[in-house]
């Protein structure tokens, strides 16, 4: 079951935002009702749901709404109109004493400028939640240690936060919101504030925790590279609603408006693709009891100067190259078995292509592309990599 | 003398409406206001009593060293020289009573001003109604309030703690309010998204981080004390104030001069003191 479900959701800022809803609903746009009304539409009728252990990445330029839409979600703001719900609890319309049960026990937060507290030390900032929840001390003591081993700060608890550099200041932050250990983590452009390399050092770590700890994150960026690595899911919100949502590859393949076409065009590819999304068919293949001639008659008309060799159920084996073939065939050899090559280049089907940019620059063979069990599901050649770095999708047969 | 349109509208009696508000408040609630000064009179009594029973030496000692730890030797050097001198020209009885006079007015402020910089802080309607009473009590002239004051509480200590509070808390609670209003919002936000309580809101987020405007708060609040110590003993406050005052109606201008350097030591020793109070522990975080 989904653990967080929003049910078009509206936020309009102002004092009376019953006009300003009407004419949103008649489908205005939000210019017209800022004049018509003065009042600001913060979110816009937006729907979503959320998995357990997902990373749902919101994404957009800043006055998106997607920082309204993130505080909605832990009644910070408070909708105009729409429900939330919170692991099937209805959070809009709920009563202060819950919300803040709800708060203190369910999820937690991570802030663009880390919102640390400057009379505190790293022990008692991490404290924090633990102390609103109401746990000894020892207990809290023990937990909050544990939150900052994992985020790599050991030996740094009784520093205060103002020594700290900014990206340490956020591995505070993200202490902070381990240690309750809640479901679901709420972070509002965690890394935007952080310089280039430490931000990737942190997103890294941050995937690293969560493969380990399997929350469920709500992630706010405007940083396409980031959404793109962090999330599974991505909605790319406009003036309050969400224009495109779905996995990374379905928003950088085919973007559904002009608006998300043009915020993927400078994106870097290398990161975003999978060997998968721009492998090609393994058209041609031989079996180990093919023989040296029908090999080297396949390469010769296609042009290639090697092939793969599979089994009957589809397993890799290797390659072979034309030499070795036209060899053995010179010998009367009439089986493959023996000029199998196994060192061929190999990747699995999610594999980045920033990952194998590097192979591909240096190998003579085709990279093959294999799942687990070492069935060959396509193959990486250089043309379809770079179709597929230049952002088209066209079908691109084996050389 | 030229008439004018104005003249036309009736004259609005507020001094007789002030009168008759004085005489029907006394009637009604002198008893209960003198009982009241006279708890207060005890108080303040026994503080004085208590400052002028310790032994000079050691209270000089322990003023000493508060300036040392709090702030620096130069300004522990200055609180031996000043006290000592206060002590020299024979005033350290008279100043001791001007202390304790501040110590009790100033903790009253406190007491009072913190919560209601608070309140200040957390509710406009009450914001609305505290800032122009504030504005009030700062720029009323003392003599105005002051002499109104003696039918309730009579004459002395206590008229004279009341009269210092209406002049030096409203630096409290402004300072309260704008330091509680300037915590930044992602702290707030911080403390909202872990579920705090309110209580846990203002004493684990907002009121450590006001801290150091409440202290500037505070040291103002003394010094405006004690800048109110020769008004307040026109209504029989005596000390350090009441040999300023017979000074000038004896025309004694040496007296006068001297009672006049021991406020101004007093003031510059409780000044650094408590000024620094807020930046020392503030420091700390850098």
């Amino acid at each position: 079951m989904e653990i967080i479900k929003v049910e078009h959701l509206t936020k309009i800022y102002g004092s009376d935002t019953n006009k300003a809803l009407k004419l949103l609903n008649q489908g205005q746009d939000n210019n017209t009702i800022k004049k018509k009304t003065r009042q600001v539409v913060g979110v816009r009728d937006v729907s979503f749901h959320i998995e357990p252990g997902e990373s749902f990445v919101i994404m957009g330029l800043s006055g998106s709404g997607k920082s309204t839409l993130l505080r909605c979600l832990n009644g910070l703001i408070s909708a105009t109109a729409g429900k939330i719900f919170i692991e099937g609890q209805e959070l809009t319309g709920m009563p202060a004493h819950s919300l803040e049960k709800l708060r203190r026990q369910k999820m937690s937060m991570v802030f663009q400028r880390f919102a640390l507290l400057p009379h505190r030390t790293v022990l008692g900032n991490v404290d924090y939640g633990l102390e609103i929840q109401g746990l000894a001390r020892a207990e809290r003591r023990q937990k909050s240690l544990q939150a900052i081993a994992m985020v790599g700060l050991k030996g740094w608890e009784d520093s205060y936060p103002a020594g700290l550099s900014g990206g340490m200041q956020q591995r505070v932050g993200i202490a902070r919101a381990l240690a309750t250990d809640p479901d679901i983590l709420l972070l509002d452009e965690p890394f935007s504030a952080l310089d280039p390399l430490i931000r990737q050092e942190m997103q890294d770590e941050l995937l690293d925790i969560q493969k380990r700890l399997q929350k469920t994150i709500v992630f706010i960026t405007h940083d396409l590279d980031e959404a793109l690595k962090i999330g599974d899911r991505i909605a790319l919100m406009k003036d309050g609603a969400i224009v495109q949502m779905g996995q990374p590859e379905d928003i950088l393949l085919s973007p559904a408006t002009e608006y998300v076409a043009r915020f993927v065009e400078n994106v870097n590819y290398s990161k975003a693709l999978t060997a998968a999304s721009v492998m090609v068919r393994a058209r041609n293949v031989v079996h180990p009891k093919d023989g040296p001639m029908t090999a080297l008659h396949i390469m010769e008309r296609f042009g290639m100067s090697s092939l793969f060799v599979t089994d009957r159920g589809g397993k890799l084996l290797g390659y072979v190259n034309a030499d070795d073939a036209s060899r053995i065939a010179g010998q009367g050899i009439r089986q493959l078995d023996t000029i199998i090559k196994k060192d061929g280049p190999a990747a699995l089907p999610d594999t980045p292509l920033c990952e194998l940019l590097e192979v591909l620059a240096h190998t003579k063979v085709p990279v093959a592309v294999v799942d687990e069990d070492d069935s060959l599901k396509g193959v990486l050649v250089r043309g379809s990599v770079i179709a597929g770095l230049a952002g088209e999708r066209r079908e691109i047969s084996e050389q | 003398m030229n008439s004018s349109l104005m003249d036309n509208i009736p004259r609005i009696p507020l001094a007789e409406w002030t009168d008759r508000s004085i005489d029907y408040l006394q009637a009604e609630w002198g008893e209960s206001t003198q009982a009241f000064a006279n708890g207060m009179e005890e108080l303040i009594k026994g503080l004085q009593g208590f400052l002028i029973s310790l032994p000079p030496e050691l209270l000089i000692i322990v003023f000493i060293l508060l300036a040392w730890w709090l702030v620096s030797k130069k300004v522990a050097l200055f609180t031996l020289l000043g006290l000592m001198f206060i002590y020299n020209i024979g005033l350290w009885k008279v100043s001791m009573e001007t202390l304790a006079l501040v110590i009790g007015a100033v903790a009253l402020c406190i007491l009072i001003g913190i919560p209601l910089g608070i309140l200040a802080a957390k509710n406009k309607s009450a914001h609305r109604i505290i800032a122009p009473i504030l504005d009030f009590m700062q720029t009323l002239p003392a003599f105005v309030y002051l002499l109104p004051a003696i039918p309730f509480f009579g004459l002395g200590v206590v008229p004279a703690v009341l009269t210092t509070i209406v002049f030096a808390m409203p630096p409290v609670i402004r300072l309260t309010d704008l330091g509680l209003k300037q915590v930044p919002e992602e702290l707030e936000e911080l403390g909202k998204s872990f579920g705090s309580t309110f209580w846990q809101m203002l004493l684990k987020i907002e009121l450590p981080l006001a801290r150091a405007n409440i202290l500037a708060g505070i040291n103002q609040c003394i010094m405006l004390s004690l800048s109110m110590v020769v008004v307040a003993a026109m209504i029989g406050a005596k000390g350090l104030g009441g040999v300023v005052w017979t000074a000038i109606q004896q025309l004694k201008m040496g007296m006068g001069f001297e009672a006049g350097v021991a406020i101004v030591i007093l003031a510059i020793i409780l000044d650094r003191i408590t000024q620094n109070l807020g930046v020392k522990q503030g420091g700390r975080r850098r």
